[in-house]
């Protein structure tokens, strides 16, 4: 198939007697509708995409609001200096991607075994059924989910409190004690995205031909070997493109997810604080505006290199799957 | 001719206690989602003290529904908030459908010169970005957008990833119904209004689900950029309601006639009341919708 669509003679031909400006000007002419129609659509890009490339100089100066970004003084590095000087860094860096494998990890291992009991099942409706109930959190915002996860932990009035309670154990203050926070919070991602986190796994699997099961039957194979030898090979593909790209991801978090669920509380920081919510926080509360751009530049570069990292290593697996 | 059982009896056994278990599974893992959600409503329907003295109960023990009295006598709030959510959303998602999907079939149009370039400099925008910092004061000193309600549809309008599943979408078209059209005499935005959109009517319905679930939920832009209280979205007051237990009732005058004292005020009812009216609607809307989430996400899966 002709993927290069040649210029018409008349075009070529009126292209040859002109010069550039002309050449130009036709060009654009021709392709004046699609121009027209990608026009928003840029604007929008342009403006909220390429402008702000403009305030990665707010890094390197101390930004004043009445001044603009122009007329702020220049000082270098030293908001980066004073970042991995502050161990502020360290912590926020550590929080986010600590968190991320710990998603990644357990994501994956609970979304692959939902998706391989869902295929066991036979019956249809029931298999509509856990699938609709299972994918009903993933519609809840984080702020939504937060009152939902108080409901339960809260101190005086939750119900895990009332339950440890009615065995005999004593209430937890589960808002005081930032050490529980990543078990907490991985609950929550996991009852919030299993439902929708299965699905691509589910779909691998329904489309494997039931003759290798049947097959391995014959040949007297367990469940499990045929999870092994039949259900995962199919997978591993899937599995390793969805990993590949969740480590590409790893610099950034789902800012309500850390916002919201531990209500903003100080005494939870020191585990529930991520690189997004430090920015937003430095900006809001501090009235900052140098460090936490130092951060986000920070953050923008080590995304960047990752993504293309991690999208170099799923070409070498699947090509098709790879972005680019 | 005699065709022996091919499965003994403790195979069957074991298949049996096979099903029983994974349904069991699945089971256990449903009520754990549910639960949750119904404590929420039972909340919002259990007496005030009933909460002081029992806490938070997954069935009420007595049902009251003061609290939805209460915000339905004095709606006004959440009325404002419902009247901006809705107005955001809808009106966010065709803008937001009609600017991606004209973006996607130019960029799908093998006559577009200038396409990939183009496609290049949209998709860098995934990878790489200039921070928060930058972009709240683009849009706070240079655009002057804070406190307006265009605030909240705008910056969400272009979506590279949508766009680009809306692309692939349609280079799956095939070529000989728009050369076909071309031949009649169709200019492009005619080929887009009558022939591509009425073809592509699943994919902009999934698309456009996305942007809705996107905005409903949205509460970052609102966060950002607003502190006028009648600019507030749903997500917005709810997450307000967590901070402080009184924002909701406090603002409502107290003469309402419905309690004796303030003791009764129903403050822990009515802030789950408000996350059941806030998130309910929606939530039993996308449920009805779920086949196309999980269509967008299996082709999404497939390059976009």
């Amino acid at each position: 198939m002709n993927t290069r669509i040649t210029l018409r003679e008349t075009d070529r031909n009126i292209d040859k007697q002109n010069g550039t400006m002309k050449k130009i000007f036709h060009s654009l002419n021709r392709n004046k509708e699609f121009c027209l129609m990608m026009l928003p659509f840029m604007l929008l890009i342009a403006i909220f995409c390429y402008l702000p490339f403009y305030g990665i100089t707010i890094a390197f100066k101390d930004f004043h609001y009445n001044l603009g970004i122009a007329k702020s003084p220049w000082i270098g590095f030293e908001n980066f200096r004073f970042l991995f000087t502050s161990g502020d860094l360290f912590l926020i860096l550590r929080n986010t991607v600590l968190f991320n494998l710990l998603f990644i990890a357990a994501g994956t291992i609970i979304n692959l075994c939902v998706a391989l009991l869902l295929n066991e099942i036979t019956n249809k409706f029931a298999v509509k059924t856990y699938q609709t109930i299972m994918f009903m959190p993933y519609f809840l915002s984080w702020v939504v989910v937060s009152f939902i996860l108080y409901s339960v932990l809260s101190p005086d009035l939750g119900i895990l409190n009332k339950l440890l309670s009615t065995f005999g154990m004593g209430a937890v203050d589960w808002y005081g004690r930032p050490e529980l926070w990543p078990v907490i919070l991985l609950f929550s991602v996991i009852w919030k995205g299993t439902g929708y986190g299965s699905i691509i796994y589910y779909a691998v699997l329904i489309g494997i031909d039931k003759e290798y099961y049947e097959a391995a039957a014959i040949d007297g194979a367990n469940k499990l070997q045929m999870v092994f030898k039949i259900s995962l090979p199919f997978l591993r593909t899937m599995i390793i493109i969805m990993t590949l790209f969740s480590i590409g991801g790893i610099i950034r978090s789902d800012f309500g997810l850390f916002y919201f669920l531990p209500k903003d509380n100080p005494l939870l920081l020191s585990t529930t604080q991520t690189i997004d919510t430090y920015v937003y926080r430095a900006l809001k509360n501090n009235g900052e505006f140098g460090i936490p751009a130092a951060v986000g530049i920070f953050q923008s570069l080590v995304g960047f290199i990752l993504i293309v990292a991690s999208n170099g290593l799923v070409r070498k697996f699947d090509k098709d799957s790879s972005l680019f | 001719m005699f065709l022996t059982n091919s499965k003994g009896s403790l195979e069957n056994r074991r298949n049996k206690i096979y099903k029983i278990l994974i349904n069991g599974f699945f089971i256990a893992f449903a009520v754990c989602c549910l639960i949750p959600m119904i404590t929420v409503i039972s909340i919002s329907i259990s007496p005030e003290d009933d909460i002081m003295k029992f806490g938070y109960q997954i069935f009420p023990k007595h049902i009251d529904f003061l609290s939805y009295k209460y915000i339905f006598a004095y709606p006004k709030q959440i009325l404002n908030a419902y009247g901006v959510t809705f107005f955001v959303t809808i009106g966010g998602t065709l803008l937001a459908l009609l600017i991606n999907s004209m973006a996607a079939y130019a960029l799908s149009r093998k006559q577009f010169e200038y396409r990939n370039p183009l496609a290049f400099i949209v998709f860098f925008t995934t990878m790489f970005s200039g921070g928060l910092i930058p972009w709240y004061i683009l849009i706070t000193n240079y655009l002057h957008l804070s406190n307006t309600i265009w605030v909240m549809i705008i910056p969400s309008l272009a979506s590279p990833w949508n766009m680009f599943l809306l692309r692939t979408n349609f280079k799956a078209i095939p070529d000989s119904i728009i050369e076909s059209a071309k031949i009649d005499g169709a200019n492009e935005m005619y080929i887009y209004y009558k022939l591509i959109l009425p073809l592509s009517k699943p994919a902009l319905a999934t698309i456009g689900l996305f942007f809705s679930l996107g905005f409903w939920n949205d509460w970052w832009l609102c966060l950002l950029f607003i502190d006028k209280s009648g600019l507030f979205n749903l997500q917005y007051i709810l997450y307000r309601m967590m901070a402080n237990i009184t924002y909701l009732t406090s603002q409502m005058p107290l003469n309402l006639g419905l309690v004796v004292d303030t003791s009764q005020i129903p403050n822990e009812s009515a802030r789950m009341a408000t996350v059941i009216l806030a998130a309910g609607p929606m939530l039993f809307v996308f449920t009805f919708f779920q086949k196309y989430f999980v269509q967008g996400l299996t082709v999404g899966s497939i390059k976009g």
